[in-house]
């Protein structure tokens, strides 16, 4: 690990004026990932600017949202009653994500932040664009079990892997951000972008942007919700696929449909056109089954991860069905 | 059990571990844990290619880090006065030459040490690691196993000594299973597995003189490391004194010394101070063994009834370029079924890799995967239920060496087993038991490993306060040793355990072997049997005229003190079981002895029993898994692992032993690969986040069931080794419920879920 300077402000504003011109500025919250990164060389941040101190763990009803502060523990809210009530989807795919330990420690805004579990980024002595422009990308020909169907570049083929953001994409959710030239908010599914030719860049935020909390508009998911997550073993591992599915269904009618992946692309994969044609339809397996074919349109595979093309789909209907409550 | 060699003892007593509360308080000492005056910590800067020379080493910027004391290189280390020039001596574990650190610009494996950072402080050692600059030569390097099968090689000790349990072995006609009615032939592989105790390796190196070197060092063996060091260093033995008092785990991976410890122990000569060396998890991945990837085929054959006509399995394991690690992974194939005719061929694959080394149940456990997944296999092409296939070719002798077993219980094994899992659930036809969205599957798998047991010896001294204190230079990874040693002190003796202390890990205790290869228990239990004979036999000698005739047995350590002995001023009474008129005050017996406590030294060793019996400890687990017909994602639901170990000494050590096993079993069915980019040599898969071990989520119930028999021709105790068998045989009963599931047979490891989607 580098040597780096560390201060620790009370305030916002102080917060965002540490954070300066300086490029090898870090926020960090719970450093749960950060703090690997930096053990591992794989970032050598100069300047750390802790948040903890800042007073952004709240979580309230704000005029038909629920505002979750970017310091809320992704314990706190996985089980905080308003979360289970209004937005049980979220509070089960913080659930499914990393162990307890770490979910004591690790924040909303860190876990939306947190960076790409690639092989290629953790391993300094390989190639990564994401890590070292124009090293190359070592995942495209190489191990890439984990990798993205969706949304890559020749540059990058890496996956977004936080479980809390496809539901959050999903439930339609805005980031409430403040940075050096104001505040600005960002609806969720703009946050992460798609690699490009700039896989550094893992977000839409620009240097010294602070993340201050997420907004959720009410919705009428409150019943027929469910995260599937698809991984190695039963806890503690990253998904391989994984879905958020929130129906609201009438008399066995669809009338509303939300629908996420992760584990496939750059960013929580918000699957738009599947949720439109559910809509309107019976809560079957067949709607369903229609659903992930739209939803696979465009996918494409490398050669350790031709099994998502078959394991997506399936968990998308799986997860509909879940939802559903079908059997 | 307990009439036959010990009476109303507390032996098979599920006795708490004597020292778990030093373990869950903090108080049990780990190699990391010695902060000697003037300790300094230490880092390794590890190769980035897996082939080549180190054409330089830039160290400028980390010498002039803050806190740095030595940067050590090829360049300018001091020259380890053992390592041999050129010629490739043998050694225990392995054939070859062990890596010579820092000893010239060659690069044998990716990581391999290049360099290592001295510094006042663990941070600032490790920040001036990352400022060394290497430059390298790269050579084209081979890690890829699949493309340089055709490179691999019958084992040097196979080609010296045909009758090597490595050489070619053929009974009857070879390749016989061709001629059977019913037949098939398959291809199993196992990607390399890593051994991840929790414990990460670590030693602390300190020169108490120039030719005088103390290691607190995590080996699985003190006299085998102790031995190694002064051959390295051309000191006698006795100047090296190894310490590893607790060991957090090691399934194998502290059975040989390792590039680290080498360059722990040349810093700490260099620098002139103690030196502290611990692994980060990531180098726990590419220098300290493995249990090596591995090819196998069997070719099996039956009549239609069941009968075994042949069995020929082939295997290859892979091993590094510079050392010929070789394990027995075709033993179970030769010896458990009765089978006229059986062909096995065993070979190595030298690649650009680090060398690998035993990791539970080593080679045992890869063959077992691929004998017990053809036999379940055969199974179903016959139409007979597994159980009975193995039963129809149960074998009541050894047929490869042509002895008698010296006990065998596995027919109890399969009956307790297959009760205990409710056997009859299991459905005939695969892919028929539906639980929801689940499909329900229900499997077995045999393990079996040598009832090994080694020459041994312990001390064995009877302080003033009653106390009798126990010392062997074994170690205890884990199972519990400490504490089934006391109870067997404690029923030698007649004590009870509270009154017996046993003190490990420490090489100027007597003469013990590593702990492995589950030999640990018969070994130096023996030994503790025959130092407290010896004990009393001295007692007896000492104790003066009333005691002249009377059998070194009757010895008896008076039984009103001892109870309150190990915390008591009382008088220590020596006394005779057939006369209780006969005492004598310990105070008495000291000043016969010159003052002197009465210290004696057994020595425990396998007769020529092991030339007319066949010894091996048999095991049998049982799994029923879920299989999700939609996502492929497997879950071991339930398990049962049964056991002939012989006597149990302890049953919650040894259940404890079991468990631990059953879950290492399902991490090698599941989850558990250490993957390599081939086009770099390096692993990609070497983290906890990556490698996945299971976590408690994935380990199900497990029962332990043993037959509890009693073995007394292995050792006077009549134990059979755990450890091993606790393991082998469990990843293809796993396999082969996923199959019963399924009708999805994986021949290869580990059983991820797009394996099965
Ligand atoms: C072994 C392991 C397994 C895991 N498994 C999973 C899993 O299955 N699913 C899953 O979703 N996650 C998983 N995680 C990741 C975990 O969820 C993240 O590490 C965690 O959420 C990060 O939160 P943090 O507060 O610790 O972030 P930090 O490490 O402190 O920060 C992460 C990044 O976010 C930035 N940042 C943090 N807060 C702010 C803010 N308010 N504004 C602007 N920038 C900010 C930091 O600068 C940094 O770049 C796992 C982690 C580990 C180590």
């Amino acid at each position: 690990m580098n040597q780096f300077q560390y201060v620790r402000p009370t305030k916002q504003k102080a917060a965002i004026d540490a954070f300066g011109r300086e490029a090898d500025t870090q926020f960090i919250a719970g450093g749960t990932n950060l703090l690997d990164l930096m053990k591992r060389g794989v970032m050598n941040p100069t300047k750390l600017v802790d948040i903890n101190r800042l007073p952004l763990d709240r979580i309230d009803r704000d005029k038909g949202t629920l505002l979750i502060g970017a310091l809320a523990l992704n314990s706190t809210v996985a089980e905080h009653p308003q979360v289970r009530q209004l937005h049980p989807l979220l509070g089960q795919a913080l659930s499914a994500g990393a162990s307890a330990q770490l979910r004591n420690m690790a924040t909303v805004g860190g876990n939306m932040l947190q960076r790409t579990r690639c092989y290629y980024f953790y391993d300094t002595a390989m190639p990564c664009n994401k890590r070292e422009p124009g090293s190359g990308c070592g995942a495209l020909e190489g191990y890439n079990r984990m990798h993205a169907i969706f949304g890559f570049s020749d540059k990058c083929i890496a996956v977004h892997p936080s479980d809390m953001s496809v539901a959050l994409v999903a439930l339609d959710a805005t980031v409430l951000v403040s940075g050096p030239k104001g505040d600005r908010r960002i609806p969720f599914g703009g946050l992460h972008r798609l690699p490009g030719d700039t896989p550094q860049r893992d977000t839409n935020l620009e240097p010294g942007e602070l993340i201050t909390a997420v907004s959720i508009p009410d919705n009428p998911f409150t019943k027929n919700v469910h995260y599937l997550k698809v991984r190695e073993r039963a806890s503690y591992a990253f998904a391989l696929v994984s879905v958020a599915a929130a129906l609201h269904i009438e008399n066995n009618v669809i009338r509303d449909a939300r629908l996420a992946m992760g584990g496939v692309a750059h960013k929580p994969w918000r699957l738009t056109e599947a949720e439109k044609s559910l809509i309107g339809k019976l809560a079957t397996e067949a709607t369903f089954r229609q659903a992930a074919d739209v939803a696979m349109q465009g996918a494409r595979a490398f050669k350790h991860n031709a099994y998502k093309l078959k394991m997506a789909p399936n968990s998308i209907i799986q997860a509909l069905k879940q939802a559903a409550a079908v059997a | 059990m307990k009439d036959l060699f010990f009476k109303d003892g507390v032996i098979g007593d599920p006795m708490n571990r004597v020292d778990g509360r030093l373990k869950v308080t903090g108080g049990a000492r780990y190699s990391a844990e010695y902060e000697l005056p003037g300790l300094v910590h230490s880092a390794l800067v590890g190769s980035t290619i897996a082939k080549g020379r180190i054409t330089s080493i830039d160290t400028k910027a980390a010498e002039r880090a803050p806190g740095v004391m030595a940067v050590i290189t090829h360049v300018n280390s001091i020259k380890v006065p053992g390592f041999a020039a050129s010629a490739h001596p043998s050694e225990p574990s392995t054939i070859g030459q062990p890596l010579r650190v820092f000893y010239d610009e060659k690069i044998y494996f990716n990581d391999q040490p290049v360099a290592i950072v001295v510094a006042d402080t663990l941070e600032r050692a490790r920040y001036a690691a990352g400022l060394v600059k290497v430059q390298y030569a790269a050579e084209q390097h081979q890690t890829s196993f699949d493309a340089n099968t055709s490179r691999a090689v019958l084992p040097t000790s196979a080609k010296r000594n045909p009758k090597s349990p490595l050489a070619d072995y053929d009974r009857g006609q070879t390749n016989a299973f061709q001629t059977a009615p019913v037949k098939l032939e398959a291809e199993y592989v196992i990607p390399s597995e890593m051994h991840n105790p929790m414990e990460l390796q670590a030693i602390v190196a300190h020169w108490e003189a120039a030719d005088k070197l103390t290691v607190y060092d995590k080996v699985q063996a003190v006299k085998g490391t102790q031995k190694a060091f002064a051959k390295d260093w051309k000191i006698p033995e006795e100047n090296v004194k190894v310490i590893a008092t607790f060991v957090g785990g090691a399934f194998g991976n502290g059975l040989h010394n390792w590039p680290h410890e080498t360059a722990a122990i040349i810093a700490a000569k260099m620098v002139g101070r103690p030196v502290k060396l611990m692994l980060t998890r990531e180098q726990m991945f590419t220098m300290v063994g493995y249990r090596p990837h591995a090819w196998q085929r069997v070719g099996i054959g039956a009549t239609p009834d069941g009968k075994l006509v042949g069995i020929t399995h082939e295997a290859t394991g892979q091993t590094s370029s510079y050392e010929e690690f070789t394990e027995s992974t075709l033993q179970q194939t030769r010896m458990m079924y009765q089978s006229p005719n059986v062909t096995t061929r065993y070979r190595i694959l030298p690649l650009d890799v680090s060398t690998p080394i035993w990791m539970r149940g080593p080679g045992e456990a890869t063959g077992a995967f691929a004998l017990e997944s053809a036999l379940d296999e055969l199974s179903y092409l016959l139409n007979i239920d597994p159980i009975e296939l193995r039963l129809r070719n149960y074998t009541d002798q050894d047929p490869e060496k042509n002895l008698p077993w010296s006990t065998k219980f596995l027919k109890e094994c399969y009956q307790m087993g297959a009760d205990r899992i409710g056997w009859n659930k299991r459905p005939a036809k695969p892919g028929t038991l539906r639980d929801g969205d689940w499909l329900v599957g229900y499997g077995m798998g045999v393990g079996t490993f040598g009832a090994n047991r080694r020459p041994a010896k312990a001390r064995a001294r009877l302080l003033a306060n009653g106390t009798v204190l126990l010392q062997s230079a074994t170690t205890d990874i884990g199972p519990g040793t400490g504490t089934v040693m006391v109870q067997i002190a404690a029923d030698a003796l007649g004590l009870p355990p509270k009154a017996i202390v046993f003190e490990l890990g420490n090489s100027t205790f007597p003469e013990a072997p590593s702990q492995g290869g589950s030999a640990t228990v018969a070994s130096v239990g023996s030994a503790v049997v025959a130092a407290c004979a010896e004990l009393k036999k001295k007692l007896l000698e000492l104790g003066g005229p009333g005691f002249s005739g009377a059998k070194p047995e009757d010895v008896t350590i008076n039984s009103r003190v001892q109870m309150r002995a190990y915390n008591s001023s009382l008088p220590l009474e020596i006394g005779l079981r057939t006369n209780a008129s006969v005492k004598v005050s310990y105070s008495d017996v000291l000043q016969r002895n010159g003052g002197q406590e009465v210290e004696v030294v057994g020595e425990g060793r396998p007769g020529n029993e092991r030339q007319k019996y066949s010894m091996y400890s048999f095991s049998v687990h049982f799994a029923e898994v879920k299989v999700h017909t939609m996502t492929g994602e497997v879950r071991v639901t339930k398990m049962v692992s049964c056991a002939d170990a012989g006597t149990i000494v302890n049953h919650k050590t040894a259940g404890n032993q079991m468990i631990g096993g059953a879950v290492g079993g399902i991490g090698m069915a599941l989850t558990e690969a250490a993957v390599i980019d081939h086009r770099f040599g390096r692993y990609v898969t070497k983290d906890f986040a990556e490698y996945h071990v299971p976590v408690q989520a994935d380990a199900p119930a497990i029962e332990v069931a043993f037959v509890d028999k009693p073995d007394l021709l292995v050792d006077p105790m009549g134990t059979k080794g755990i450890g091993e068998i606790a393991i082998i045989g469990v990843a293809p009963a796993i396999a082969n419920a996923v199959f019963n599931a399924t009708g999805k047979r994986i021949r290869e490891l580990p059983i991820t879920p797009d394996k099965l989607i």
